[in-house]
C-alpha cells in the first residue's frame, strides 16, 4: 500500500499502530461464561428454559406421583371436562387425559432427543469429512446433501414408515419397531444443515495460522480436527441442534395426527389429537390440552435456541 | 439476465429429478414384503392380470432394468392403476393437483404479503415494541404446528361462530359469484393455516435479512445523495435483502409441501396431499408412489424458480 | 468571513456503548472558506471521519449523539435540522464521497441509474434526462464509452473505476463542498494519483470547496490550502500548508512530518524511521489533560493538568500546546 519513496503521495503517518478505541480489560471471562452472560440477557430465552424444565420434570417424574393409569376404561366418565379428579378431563373412552399427556411426553421427547442426535451424529460426520478431504469426495457429499435438501420431507417419511413398518415391528415390535424407524428417518432427513456448518468451519479454518501452526509442530490429522477445528464449530451446531429436537417434536407428532405414527394405544401427542379431532364441538379440551402441550415445548425450545443463538454465535446490531 | 443462465439452471435440474427417482425407486425395491401385495390380496383380480401385471412391472427383473423400466413409464405419462380409485393414477393426480396448486400459491402469497411489510418495518425500529412484538409473534406462528392451528380456527370459526363451512367441497351448485364465493369461504381456513405458519418464519428472514443490508455501505451512499429515507428502504435495501430470502423460500419448500398434507387432511382439501394418505391407508402403492414424486418434482421446480428469480434479482450471478 | 463556507465550532459526537461513552469527536472547531482544500489529517480513531459524517448528519443517532457544538453551513446550523430539510442540502450543496468505492456502490442497480437518481432528485428532470446527464458525468471523469458503461452494473467496473463513478455521482448537482473521506486509501499506488489529479480538476471546473480527510501527508502537502491535525477528537494544530510542514508546532504534527520515510535522508544519514512511542488514549475516559502528554517527548506538569486550549501563534496558525 504505501510506497517508501519520498515522491509518493502516499507516505504514512506514523507507525503508532494501536486500535483507536480501547476497551476494558475483559480477560476475566472465559469464553464460554461470556456465552452464558449473552444468554441471561434473552429474557424468553431464559423464561423458555424455566418452562422446559418444568415440563420435563412433569414428563419425568409427574407418573410416579400421578399414578392414574393410561388405559382404564370407564365409559361412565367419558368425555368430562377438567374436574379434581381428572384434572385435563377424559377421553371419549373414559381414559385420563393427564395421566396419557404425562406418558405420551416421555415418548414425544424421546424421539426429539434421539433423532437430534442422529441427525447431529451424521451431520458432524459428513461435514468433518467433507471439509477434511477435498475434490471429489467433498463434491460428492455435498451434492448429496442438496439433493437430501430437495428431498419433501414429510411424503418421503410418509413412504418409508408405509413401506418398512410392517417389518420393523415385527423385528422390533411394534413400540421399539416404530419408535427406531421415526428417529433413524427424521433424524436422516435432517444432517444437512449440521453437515454445512461443520464443513464451513473446516474451510474456514483449515488454512488458518494457528492450524497451520499445529501442523508445523507435527500434530496429526485427527489431533488437528479435534482440538483446533471442531470446538469453533460447536456454537452454531449447538443452535442447529436445538432446533431438531424441536421440529422432530413436530415431525412425529404429525406423523402420529395422521394415524401413521405410533401404534394407536400409545398416547404420544399427536396421537391423541388423532383421536380428538371428531369430537372438537363436544368435547374440545381433548384437543386443547395435547395441543398446547406440543405448543409449548416446541415454543420453549424455539427461544431457547434464539437464546443460544445470540449466546454462541452473536451478531450485534446496533 | 441472459438466456444461457436460464438453460443452465434448468440443466442442473435434471439430474436432481434423476437422483430423486433413483432415490424413491431405491426405497420401493428395498421395501421387504410386496408393494403390489394388495393386488395379490385382491380378490377382483384375476390370476391372468396379476401375472401379466408383475410382468409389466418387471417385479422378477433385476434392478437396474426394473429402474429404467419404471423411469420410461413415469416419463411417457404411464404412472400406473389404481385399484382403490379404479382410474388412472395420472388421471387421478391430475384431477386433484390444481386444488393443492391453488391452497399452496394463495398460502405462499399471503405469506409474503404479510410477512415483507412486518419484517421491513421490524428491522428498521429494531428492539423497539413493534419489533418485540412482531418477533415473539412470530415464534409463537411457527411453533403452532399447523394441525393445530387448523383444529383452533375450525373450533372458533366453525363450531362456535358457525361463519365457515370447514369441510371442502368441490361439487358447490351453485353459479357465479356464489360459485366463487363459496369457494373462497372455505378455502379461509386452509390458506389462512398454511399462510400464517410460512409468514411467520419468513417474518424473521426479512427481519434478518434487512438488518444486514442496512449497515452496508451502500446505504449510506444513499442517504449522502439526499434520499429520504422511505426510498432508501424501499428502493435501495428491499431490493438486497430480498435476495436471501428468496433462497430460503425456496428450501422451505418441501416443509410447505408437509404442512399442505396436514391442512388437507384436517380441512379435507381434495388435492394430492390427502390422496397421499388414503393411498396409504388403503395399501394403494402405484398412486403412494406417484404422488410421492410429484411432491419432489415440485420441490425441484420451485429450486429452479427460485434460481432464476435469484438471477433476476442479483445482476452478479447471471453474470457468471 | 463572508465566504466561509462551512464552519463547525465545538462539534462534540459522541457514542453509547456498552462500556461506556465514546467521544469520538470532543470538541472540534474548523473551517472552510469557498473553493478552497482544507486537509484533515490524523491516524484512525482520532475522529476526522466522524467529524465528516457529522456535517451530513450520517451518524446513526441511536448509539451516535450530539453532545454539544454547532455545524454551521453559510451561517446556519445544521443539527437542530430534520431529516426532509438535510436531504436538501445533502448532495446539492454538500457532497461526500467514502473510503471504500468496492462497497460504496448497489450491486443491483446499473451505475446510470444510481448517478440518475441523483440528478433526478434535485433537478426536475425526465429519466431520458437524467440518463444522459450521467453519461456525461462519466465522461467528465474520463470514464472510457460513457455512453455504453452507463448501463453497467458495479461488479464490472474496477476498483479506481468505481471511485471516479463515485466522485461523478458526488459531482452531478455541482455541490459547494465536496467531503472527500479517505478517497485513495483503499486504491492502488498509480491509481491514487490519477484520482486526486480528477479532483483537483473537479474542482477547478466548478470551483468548489474540498475537505479532505487522509493520513497521508504527502497528500496533503500536494493538494491542500489548509491542514487541520487532528488527535483523539480534538484539533490540535491548524495552519496553512506551507506554515504547517515549515514549522510544524505541536510535537503530535512533529512527530507525523518526521515519520514520513524519506528515502533521500536515509541514504544519507542512515537515519531510523521515527516512530511516535505510546498509543492513542482511551476515548472512553479520556485524560483531563494534553491528550498527547503520555506520548509527548516534551511533557511537563501543565500539560497534564488542564486541556491546553487553542492559541493562535502566526497568520492562521493554531496551536493546542503549552510550548
Amino acid at each position: 500500500m504505501a510506497g517508501l519513496t519520498p515522491a509518493s503521495l502516499s507516505a504514512e503517518a506514523p507507525v503508532a499502530a494501536s486500535p483507536p478505541v480501547e476497551t476494558r480489560q475483559k480477560a476475566r471471562f472465559s469464553p464460554w461464561q461470556e456465552a452464558w452472560r449473552r444468554f441471561r440477557r434473552h429474557k424468553l430465552a431464559v423464561a423458555s428454559g424455566i418452562v422446559l424444565l418444568l415440563i420435563v420434570a412433569a414428563i419425568l417424574i409427574g407418573p410416579l406421583l400421578w399414578r392414574l393409569p393410561i388405559n382404564e376404561i370407564d365409559f361412565g366418565s367419558k368425555l368430562e371436562g377438567p374436574t379434581w379428579a381428572h384434572p385435563l378431563g377424559t377421553d371419549d373412552l373414559g381414559q385420563d387425559v393427564l395421566a396419557r399427556l404425562l406418558y405420551g411426553g416421555r415418548i414425544s421427547l424421546a424421539v426429539g432427543l434421539a433423532a437430534m442426535l442422529v441427525a447431529i451424529t451424521v451431520g458432524v460426520l459428513v461435514g468433518a469429512l467433507a471439509g477434511m478431504s477435498s475434490g471429489y469426495v467433498d463434491a460428492i457429499l455435498m451434492w448429496l446433501a442438496d439433493l437430501f435438501l430437495s428431498l419433501p420431507q414429510l411424503p418421503l417419511l410418509l413412504l418409508l414408515i408405509y413401506l418398512f413398518r410392517d417389518a420393523l415391528k415385527t423385528a422390533f415390535g411394534p413400540e421399539g419397531g416404530v419408535f427406531a424407524l421415526i428417529v433413524v428417518v427424521i433424524g436422516g432427513l435432517r444432517w444437512m444443515p449440521a453437515a454445512r456448518l461443520v464443513r464451513a468451519q473446516f474451510l474456514s479454518l483449515r488454512e488458518k495460522e494457528f492450524v497451520e501452526a499445529a501442523r508445523a509442530l507435527g500434530a496429526s490429522k485427527p489431533r488437528q480436527v479435534i482440538r483446533h477445528i471442531l470446538p469453533n464449530a460447536l456454537g452454531p451446531v449447538i443452535v442447529a441442534g436445538t432446533i431438531d429436537v424441536a421440529a422432530a417434536i413436530i415431525a412425529e407428532s404429525t406423523l402420529s395426527f395422521l394415524g401413521l405414527g405410533f401404534p394407536p394405544d400409545i398416547p404420544t401427542w399427536g396421537r391423541v389429537l388423532f383421536d380428538a379431532k371428531d369430537y372438537l364441538d363436544i368435547a374440545p379440551h381433548w384437543a386443547l390440552f395435547p395441543g398446547a402441550a406440543i405448543f409449548f415445548t416446541v415454543l420453549s425450545i424455539n427461544f431457547i435456541g434464539d437464546g443460544l443463538r445470540d449466546a454462541l454465535d452473536p451478531r450485534r446490531v446496533i | 439476465m441472459s438466456r444461457q443462465y436460464i438453460i443452465r439452471r434448468v440443466l442442473i435440474a435434471l439430474p436432481s429429478l434423476l437422483g430423486i427417482s433413483i432415490v424413491l425407486f431405491t426405497v420401493l425395491a428395498m421395501a421387504p414384503g410386496d408393494p403390489f401385495g394388495e393386488l395379490a390380496t385382491n380378490p377382483n383380480i384375476p390370476p391372468e392380470v396379476r401375472l401379466a401385471l408383475r410382468a409389466k412391472f418387471g417385479l422378477d427383473d433385476p434392478i437396474l432394468s426394473r429402474y429404467l423400466h419404471w423411469l420410461f413409464a413415469m416419463l411417457q405419462g404411464d404412472w400406473g392403476f389404481s385399484f382403490v380409485s379404479r382410474m388412472n393414477v395420472d388421471t387421478l393426480i391430475l384431477q386433484r393437483l390444481p386444488t393443492t396448486l391453488i391452497v399452496i400459491g394463495s398460502s405462499q402469497l399471503l405469506a409474503i404479503l404479510v410477512a415483507l411489510p412486518v419484517g421491513v418495518l421490524a428491522a428498521t425500529r429494531p428492539y423497539s415494541l413493534f419489533d418485540q412484538i412482531a418477533n415473539t409473534l412470530a415464534f409463537i406462528g411457527f411453533s403452532l404446528p399447523t394441525f393445530f392451528t387448523g383444529l383452533l380456527l375450525i373450533l372458533v370459526f366453525s363450531v362456535q361462530l358457525d361463519w365457515l363451512p370447514f369441510v371442502y367441497r368441490a361439487d358447490i351448485s351453485a353459479t357465479g359469484w356464489q360459485f366463487y364465493w363459496e369457494h373462497i369461504k372455505q378455502s379461509i381456513m386452509p390458506v389462512t393455516v398454511l399462510g400464517l405458519f410460512q409468514g411467520a418464519s419468513l417474518v424473521r428472514y426479512v427481519r434478518s435479512s434487512v438488518l444486514d443490508v442496512i449497515r452496508l455501505d451502500y446505504v449510506t451512499t444513499a442517504r449522502s445523495k439526499g434520499i429520504g429515507e422511505r426510498k432508501v428502504i424501499t428502493k435501495h435495501v428491499v431490493r438486497n435483502a430480498l435476495i436471501p430470502v428468496v433462497t430460503l423460500v425456496a428450501l422451505q419448500m418441501p416443509i410447505v409441501f408437509g404442512g399442505a398434507i396436514v391442512t388437507e387432511q384436517i380441512f379435507r382439501v381434495p388435492g394430492i396431499g390427502s390422496l397421499l394418505i388414503s393411498a396409504m391407508l388403503a395399501n394403494d402403492t402405484p398412486v403412494v408412489m406417484a404422488v410421492t414424486f410429484v411432491f419432489a418434482a415440485l420441490v425441484v421446480l420451485c429450486n429452479l424458480i427460485a434460481d432464476i428469480l435469484y438471477g433476476w434479482l442479483d445482476p452478479r450471478i447471471a453474470f457468471r | 468571513m463572508a465566504d466561509t463556507l462551512l464552519d463547525i465550532r465545538g462539534l462534540k459526537t459522541w457514542f453509547k456503548t456498552d462500556d461506556g461513552m465514546v467521544r469520538a469527536v470532543d470538541g472540534v472547531d474548523l473551517h472552510i472558506d469557498r473553493g478552497e482544500t482544507v486537509g484533515v489529517v490524523g491516524e484512525s480513531g482520532c475522529g476526522k471521519t466522524v467529524t465528516a459524517r457529522s456535517v451530513l448528519k450520517l451518524i446513526d443517532m441511536p448509539p451516535g449523539r450530539f453532545e454539544g457544538g454547532q455545524i454551521l453551513w453559510q451561517g446556519r446550523d445544521l443539527i437542530p435540522l430534520d431529516q426532509d430539510e438535510m436531504n436538501k442540502i445533502r448532495a446539492r450543496e454538500i457532497a461526500i464521497v467514502f473510503q471504500e468505492p468496492m462497497t460504496s456502490l448497489n450491486p443491483v442497480y446499473t451505475v446510470g441509474d444510481q448517478i440518475a437518481e441523483v440528478i433526478a432528485l434535485h433537478q426536475k428532470l425526465n429519466r431520458k434526462q437524467a440518463m444522459d446527464g450521467a453519461a456525461e458525468m462519466l465522461r467528465l471523469v474520463n470514464i472510457p464509452n460513457a455512453q455504453r458503461r452507463v448501463h453497467d452494473y458495479p461488479h464490472q467496473f474496477s476498483g479506481g473505476m468505481r471511485q471516479r463513478v463515485m466522485i461523478a455521482m458526488a459531482l452531478s448537482c455541482q455541490p459547494k463542498l465536496l467531503i472527500a473521506d479517505e478517497p485513495t486509501t483503499a486504491l492502488d499506488v498509480t491509481i491514487q494519483a490519477q484520482i486526486l489529479e480528477l479532483m483537483q480538476e473537479m474542482k477547478e471546473r466548478f470551483g468548489m470547496a474540498i475537505m479532505l480527510i487522509t493520513h497521508a501527508m504527502g497528500v496533503v502537502a500536494e493538494t491542500c490550502q489548509r491542514v487541520t491535525v487532528m488527535y483523539a477528537g480534538k484539533v490540535v494544530e491548524e495552519a496553512p500548508v506551507e506554515a504547517l510542514f515549515g514549522n510544524p508546532r505541536h510535537p503530535y504534527t512533529q512527530g507525523l512530518i518526521r515519520s514520513i520515510p524519506r528515502v533521500d535522508r536515509a541514504a544519507e544519514k542512515k537515519q531510523r524511521l521515527e516512530a511516535i512511542p505510546g498509543t492513542v488514549p482511551s476515548l472512553l475516559e479520556p485524560p483531563p489533560g494534553c491528550r498527547f502528554a503520555d506520548r509527548c517527548k516534551y511533557v511537563t506538569d501543565i500539560c497534564v493538568r488542564g486541556m491546553p486550549p487553542l492559541k493562535e501563534v502566526g497568520p492562521g496558525h493554531y496551536v493546542r500546546c503549552v510550548l
